[in-house]
């Protein structure tokens, strides 16, 4: 029979995973559930539901800091630090429509999958906003590591571990993250009329200069097509976004300087507040593929100068589309029933562009079991993340599979 | 400290070894000579030398991966070396172990400004990247006070900041990828020009290392653009009290300045005797606070700066009106080390990070500490990020005062764990701080670490001594204590 243990306390917790390492029967991690459908599919007997660990216990706004359980939700997080004019700047994504799942998810959800949003760029990941962690490691012991000050080099950041492993080394129990304040104002500019190497030429132009660009998107005309807003919509081109955020006189001014330094590209437009918002928030949660087709969609981290190139390579896809985030740092692609989920082909283009990784973020179970969702690593670093899985986790009892077969 | 026995065997081999190794480094590459080796004996932890087995110069990734490969299968130590500058001992030599000096690693590779990063050498000073770009409007952050000296491979293994760390960042969040050869000489490649290579974060475990896990031959670092102005206000307070208050106020109002650095009373008089920064006589807190970007933003935040200050009753203001005048506000506190050492034989830097608000308290505990130990301490403080540099002043010369000086540097470190900080914010545990890991972790917490530490060197050849307090072997780490079929069905809530 398959159980859903919840343990309320930590000793429960080591209880449950101990146990499981007794039988050698792996668990399902959970804290909200919502993730479920990135990465390989887990099967396990049972499921360790982390649900209890919730709660914001630690937020003094004005040492930047923030502590709760794992399971927290994150819709409040957000707005408890908007009470207080801050947010967690690495603008973690809500992939809730994108994954057909409820809800945002849950704080523990958005480290153990390192996402993060458009501000990416400027700000850095949820991994350089994650402070420290309380958890049960897969051999059943509790370790932490981190704590709740911005400046720590005390013993390896293991927290930089845990970010990003699919809770396949450690139940977290308790975390800490860095919040920081929400820009006073924020626009958009719009430049029209700009083809993916020239738009991401715009962007580049605008990050290379002194604006503190805090999100450099470009969206191909049938995407801009069917924005939300008006002004995006009525575009009839692609078109490249460029946010800035700040105190008021500084953001007019910033404005204003990259509109003119962006004029040769094409045509600019000015997004404000409440649109520019909207705007962001479509291209964080990928709303453009969040129709209710049965698109794969895939996730692309390559040199922000590599995109255009890829791009062309990966054309022939069929329905393919594709626009571009950080820069052109990050490819988000939708295509309709590829063989292979096409991971062959956007591997291979991603490798004659001079590497980085490909990530499957939506297809069904089937093909998540089938090819491998997760960039597949050389030789030798696969077979030291096997050694680190081993050292958090030798049994392999915590989501086994997850991230790749054994791991 | 106790470092781990030396393997008299080795130290018989030593020109035997040496031998071996020239034909892995031709030419100058391999130092036996008793005096040059000295040259190598200490970092910038001085009250601690050891003249190394070898010293070894490479000037190839294939030559560190074959001295590697050679020290792993003779089972010889290998500590790795960058500037020296480690303030932990972190680079300190093994009498039984080779120093790999990474000094001829000492180009930059390529600068792509289209994609805002550089590909560097491990052993190109921190300042010589930003010399390298400058000129076309970049930048690399994080700037410890070192930079001048210190290499970017350094800055990796102690993950190092700056005093610009509250608004741009520590190495682990401005690096982007890495070249690294292992203890078995496999080279790896980590991260790139993307963002965020996923699978495990090796880039980020590698960061902060301390040179356990691994050599690192390239680095990846993220150019930013230099921002458009940059100015400073010059701030004296009545008391630290006043000057932690508005630290915290100018961060709740939503203000992240470039810098925001204080000093206190004794710190300030040193700076001000060596330097003649025109810092104020009558304060007990001098807080720096620098404020860069578009010049409207900076003259709208520097008023702001301006009120809350004054509204917590500074004794004095200054606003720099130019970069000579922003420069100098700098002068003193980028001096505070060598103008300490001006009243103190020696002196002896702490490094511990606490949440801001208990400064008052930590400051008050440790002028008692002080008078306890009868040796003077002047404090310089990263101010936004909570990270304190106590110096403590002593005399190497008066037999017993060392010692003293440690003792007095492990209350403050404790001190910090208890009030919620942690050892070390910035310079890394080394052998400084390793025997005091078990204020802040347990003893599973530490064999976690080692643990991660034998996945990548299960022969504990890379650095040892360093960080652990105690060595514990990896086949004894990696076993596990539960067996099949040995505990009950768990009692705890289940669905
Ligand atoms: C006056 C002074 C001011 C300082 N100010 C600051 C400051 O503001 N902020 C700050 O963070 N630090 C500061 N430091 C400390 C020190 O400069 C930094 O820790 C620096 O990063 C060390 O760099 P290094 O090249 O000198 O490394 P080293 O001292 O040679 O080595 C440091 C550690 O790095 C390892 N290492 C070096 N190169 C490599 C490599 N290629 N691969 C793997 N491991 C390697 C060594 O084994 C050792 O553990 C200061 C030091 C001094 C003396």
């Amino acid at each position: 029979m398959t159980e859903t243990f919840r343990p309320e306390t930590e000793a429960q917790l080591i209880d449950a995973i101990s146990w499981a390492n007794s039988e050698l029967l792996p668990l399902e991690v959970i804290g909200g559930g919502t993730k479920r459908g990135l990465g390989r599919p887990v099967q396990t007997a049972h499921t360790l539901d982390l649900s209890a660990f919730s709660g914001v216990n630690l937020y003094e706004p004005e040492e930047l800091v923030l502590g709760a359980g794992p399971a927290t939700p994150l819709a409040e997080i957000e707005t408890l630090l908007a009470e207080n004019h801050q947010q967690l700047a690495f603008e973690p994504p809500d992939l809730s429509a994108l994954l057909k799942v409820e809800s945002s998810g849950t704080l523990g959800g958005v480290i153990a999958c390192n996402l993060a949003g458009p501000r990416r760029i400027k700000d850095g990941a949820a991994r350089d906003h994650f402070l420290g962690f309380d958890a049960v490691s897969g051999r059943g012991m509790a370790v932490k590591s981190g704590g709740r000050v911005m400046k720590n080099v005390t013993g390896y950041d293991l927290s930089k571990m845990l970010c990003g492993s699919y809770g396949t080394l450690a139940a977290m129990t308790r975390l800490t993250v860095k919040v920081l304040p929400v820009g006073q104002k924020a626009r958009t500019i719009l430049v029209r009329n700009v083809d993916a190497a020239q738009g991401v030429k715009a962007l580049a132009a605008g990050l290379n200069g002194p604006f503190e660009v805090s999100g450099a998107a470009w969206l191909p005309a049938s995407i801009a097509a069917r924005s939300q807003i008006d002004y995006v919509q009525q575009v009839q081109s692609d078109v490249a976004a460029l946010r800035v955020e700040g105190f008021g006189p500084s953001v007019d001014y910033r404005c204003q300087k990259l509109r003119a330094l962006l004029a040769p590209f094409g045509e600019t437009e000015e997004l404000h507040s409440h649109n520019s918002k909207t705007f962001w928030k479509a291209v964080r949660d990928v709303t453009p593929f969040c129709d209710d087709d049965d698109r794969v969609v895939w996730k692309l981290s390559v040199a922000p100068t590599a995109a255009p190139g890829i791009l062309s390579a990966l054309s022939h896809l069929k329905e393919g589309v594709a626009y571009l985030d950080a820069a052109g740092g990050l490819i988000w692609l939708a295509t309709q029933s590829p063989k292979h989920g096409a991971h062959e082909p956007i591997r291979d283009a991603i490798a004659q562009a001079g590497g980085g990784h490909a990530t499957l973020i939506r297809g069904p179970a089937s093909l998540r079991n089938a090819i491998p969702v997760f960039q597949p690593q050389p030789g030798p670093l696969a077979a030291l993340s096997q050694r680190l899985k081993d050292s958090f986790d030798p049994n392999r009892v915590l989501n086994p599979g997850r991230m790749t077969e054994g791991l | 400290m106790k470092m781990p026995d030396p393997d008299k065997a080795v130290i018989a081999r030593r020109l035997t070894i040496a031998d071996d190794l020239r034909a892995l480094v031709p030419g100058e590459g391999v130092i036996v000579d008793e005096d040059e080796r000295r040259a190598y004996e200490s970092d910038g932890l001085t009250a601690y030398r050891t003249p190394p087995l070898i010293v070894v110069l490479p000037q190839t990734v294939d030559q560190v991966a074959n001295v590697l490969k050679y020290c792993k299968e003779q089972g010889i130590k290998v500590v790795p070396r960058g500037a020296g500058t480690s303030l932990s001992g972190g680079a300190l030599p093994l009498e039984d172990g080779i120093l790999l000096g990474m000094g001829k690693f000492n180009k930059v590779l390529e600068v792509d400004y289209d994609n805002r990063c550089a590909r560097v050498q491990p052993g190109v000073t921190n300042l010589a990247i930003t010399k390298a770009v400058e000129e076309d409007g970049f930048y690399y952050a994080p700037d410890p006070s070192s930079q001048i000296a210190c290499t970017i491979g350094g800055n990796v293994a102690e993950n190092s900041g700056g005093v610009h760390s509250l608004k741009y960042g520590l190495t682990t969040n401005n690096v982007l990828g890495l070249e690294m050869v292992t203890i078995d000489g496999e080279i790896l490649r980590i991260g790139g020009k993307h963002l965020d290579a996923e699978g495990y974060d090796l880039l980020g475990l590698m960061i902060g290392s301390e040179g356990l896990l691994g050599v690192v031959t390239e680095v990846t670092v993220r150019l930013l653009p230099k921002p458009e102005t940059q100015r400073a206000l010059l701030i004296g307070f009545p008391s630290s009290e006043a000057g932690g208050n508005c630290v915290a106020q100018v961060i709740a109002s939503g203000i992240i300045p470039g810098g925001m650095e204080m000093m206190d009373r004794p710190a300030i008089t040193a700076a001000e005797d060596f330097i003649h920064a025109g810092y104020p006589a009558d304060c007990e807190a001098l807080l720096i606070v620098e404020l860069d970007g578009p010049e409207a933003e900076v003259d709208h935040l520097i008023e702001e700066v301006r009120i809350i200050a004054e509204g917590l009753g500074a004794t004095s203001l200054r606003i720099s009106q130019s970069e000579e005048e922003r420069a100098m506000f700098w002068a003193g506190r980028k001096a505070a080390f060598p103008a300490v050492g001006r009243l103190s034989p020696d002196y002896y830097c702490m490094d511990g990070t606490i949440p801001r608000n208990q400064l008052p308290h930590v400051l008050s505990e440790m002028t008692k500490m002080s008078k306890h130990y009868g040796l003077g301490v002047a404090n310089v403080f990263h101010a936004g990020d909570g990270n304190l540099h106590p110096l403590i002043m002593y005399d190497a010369n008066n037999p017993g005062e060392l010692e003293k000086a440690e003792d007095f540097g492990s209350d403050i470190l404790k001190l910090c764990v208890e009030v919620g900080g942690v050892l070390t914010g910035e310079h890394g545990v080394g052998v400084e701080k390793r025997d005091l890991m078990p204020t802040m972790f347990t003893e599973d917490d530490l064999k976690q670490q080692m643990r991660v530490k034998c996945a990548f060197d299960p022969d504990g050849l890379l650095n040892p001594g360093k960080v652990f307090p105690q060595l514990h072997r990896c086949a004894e780490l990696g076993r596990m204590h539960i067996h099949k079929g040995q505990l009950p069905f768990p009692d705890i809530p289940r669905f």
